[in-house]
């Protein structure tokens, strides 16, 4: 998985032409601290399929808010660069993450 | 299908994980089943912990990981999965207990401690805005509010704790208040706190009706129910801490619950015997951390007296080879007193054995054979009750040989 920040969010994503996938994480979110080596293993499955990215919100706040993502887990899938999806809530379950994945393969 | 524990232990926050360090200090094989939370429960949640004796001053997910440690220490072993289902097993003692992803797992005592989850009023814009600046958790999400202004909905000891909390990354509070001016449902201490913090606001007997944004949360809609007025407030997000749910459903059938939470007796003791009920999932008054931490400590002390009873009976009466008389008796009773002695002698002149059950500590076997009075004396015979005697005089006693 790619690490993002400012300096390479609008490359690596924004430019992205295809499917691109981001988990917007902190170190205070226990759910996603949770939820990461399952987010890991779908990147290895799916990876010729999705270009799967990962953010971390400590120093990359206004790039999430940006994102329109203001809470975590957050979980946001976009196409040639556009968000599409926004998957979120303490209750998001790896299958959820998985079933979007197919949806856009 | 995996090994028996003695306990499994379904949910890893306060009450879970206190449970797990006595149970583990016993010396029983101890599993805590953890689902999609991580360790700690509610109180990984919280930031302010000034009510935790002995605790002066610390986090929730600082504690917690105490707790955690303290079972390590004890040799508790940990999983994850999600409960699906609960249930006593054919022989009336072991419990089955199933997981979402179909794992069984097997274990002579059960303690529930799946504690509650945030409630979710249902407020227009409420699910749309999740993550878009709707929260229902300060630790993971107060640093996306710095410098903003937000709105609190609730007034209980969580709101008013996470609204202070919350003062040290945003620029403003306005706490929406269900209540008449002055009332909240927090202890006076968070109260004060609260009123004495420049950053809160209060805007009283009041709703929000509607959480309004566009990509992101921009404003709330508030009702005022005295007036019937509504007002639009501009915001950029908006805190939800009114209250909690229980997390049950897989309890629904297998246990009695009242409103979704689990009736408990003062050992912990739900309607199915050897399952325990520990910490917020139960129906009590007190949800706290240190109530919590109380009833695990309860349930598992009561659970490991339960599978030492369990065992004791199957182990001297139901798979005994001879006969054996089974004494319901109670030591603070005089009658019960006077019976045991002559008990004894006669059943050794008859080379009988005698098995004492006292109902004073326990009554989840005399329950089984409807003991009412005391004391009572059975006969068993392969596992099978034979002849029954309610408060014997010394005479009646001689009908059972």
């Amino acid at each position: 998985m790619i690490e993002l920040g400012k300096e390479n969010f609008d490359s690596e994503i924004k430019e992205h032409q295809g499917v691109a996938m981001v988990d917007f994480w902190g170190e205070s979110c226990g759910r996603c601290m949770e939820l990461m080596p399952d987010v890991i293993e779908l990147a290895d499955r799916y990876e010729s399929d999705i270009k799967f990215a990962k953010l971390n919100i400590k120093g990359n706040r206004r790039v999430a808010m940006g994102q329109g993502v203001m809470g975590l887990p957050s979980i946001v899938f976009y196409k040639d660069g556009e968000k599409i999806e926004h998957l979120s809530g303490e209750e998001l379950e790896a299958e959820q993450i998985e079933e979007a994945i197919k949806r856009y393969i | 299908m995996s090994e028996v524990y003695d306990v499994l232990i379904i949910g890893g926050g306060a009450g879970g994980l206190s449970a797990g360090v006595y149970c583990g200090r016993g010396k029983m094989k101890t599993l805590v089943l953890e689902g999609s939370a991580r360790t700690g429960g509610q109180c990984a949640k919280t930031n302010e912990l000034e009510n935790y004796p002995g605790i002066v001053e610390s986090t929730g997910p600082a504690l917690m990981d105490k707790f955690r440690e303290h079972c390590d220490k004890f040799g508790v072993e940990f999983q994850r999965g999600m409960v699906s289902g609960l249930k006593m097993a054919e022989d009336g003692f072991t419990k089955d207990v199933t997981t979402k992803d179909g794992t069984v797992y097997q274990a002579k005592s059960v303690i529930v401690a799946t504690g509650a989850n945030p409630r979710i009023l249902g407020i227009k814009g409420e699910r749309e805005f999740t993550a878009k600046g709707v929260a229902y958790c300060a630790t993971c999400d107060a640093e996306f509010f710095e410098d903003l202004d937000i709105i609190v909905v609730g007034s209980g000891n969580t709101a008013v704790e996470e609204s202070v909390f919350l003062t040290k990354f945003v620029n403003s509070v306005r706490m929406v208040v269900l209540h008449d001016e002055g009332t909240m449902d927090a202890d006076r201490t968070a109260q004060e706190q609260a009123l004495a913090n420049d950053k809160i606001s209060f805007i009283w007997n009041s709703t929000v009706e509607e959480i309004c944004g566009d990509e992101l949360v921009n404003g709330v809609r508030i009702k005022n129910l005295k007036t019937g007025e509504i007002t639009e407030h501009d915001t950029d997000g908006v805190f939800m801490f009114v209250g909690t749910v229980p997390n049950t459903d897989f309890l629904e059938g297998a246990v009695e619950l009242n409103r979704g939470y689990i009736k408990v007796d003062d050992k912990m003791g739900t309607s199915m015997p050897g399952v325990f009920g520990a910490g917020d999932v139960n129906d009590k008054w007190l949800r706290q951390v240190v109530t919590a931490a109380g009833d695990g400590a309860i349930a598992a002390v009561a659970a490991e007296r339960y599978i030492a009873e369990e065992e004791h009976w199957s182990h001297s009466v139901l798979e005994a080879k001879e006969d054996r008389l089974v004494a319901f008796w109670n030591p603070l009773d005089k009658q019960s007193l006077e019976l045991m002695s002559q008990l004894e002698t006669r059943a050794e002149a008859h080379s009988l054995k005698v098995v004492t059950i006292d109902t004073y500590k326990s009554r989840n076997i005399a329950d089984r054979y409807e003991i009412t009075q005391i004391p009572t004396v059975i006969r068993f015979r392969d596992g099978e009750a034979l002849k029954r005697i309610e408060a014997p005089s010394a005479e009646k006693l001689e009908e059972l040989f």
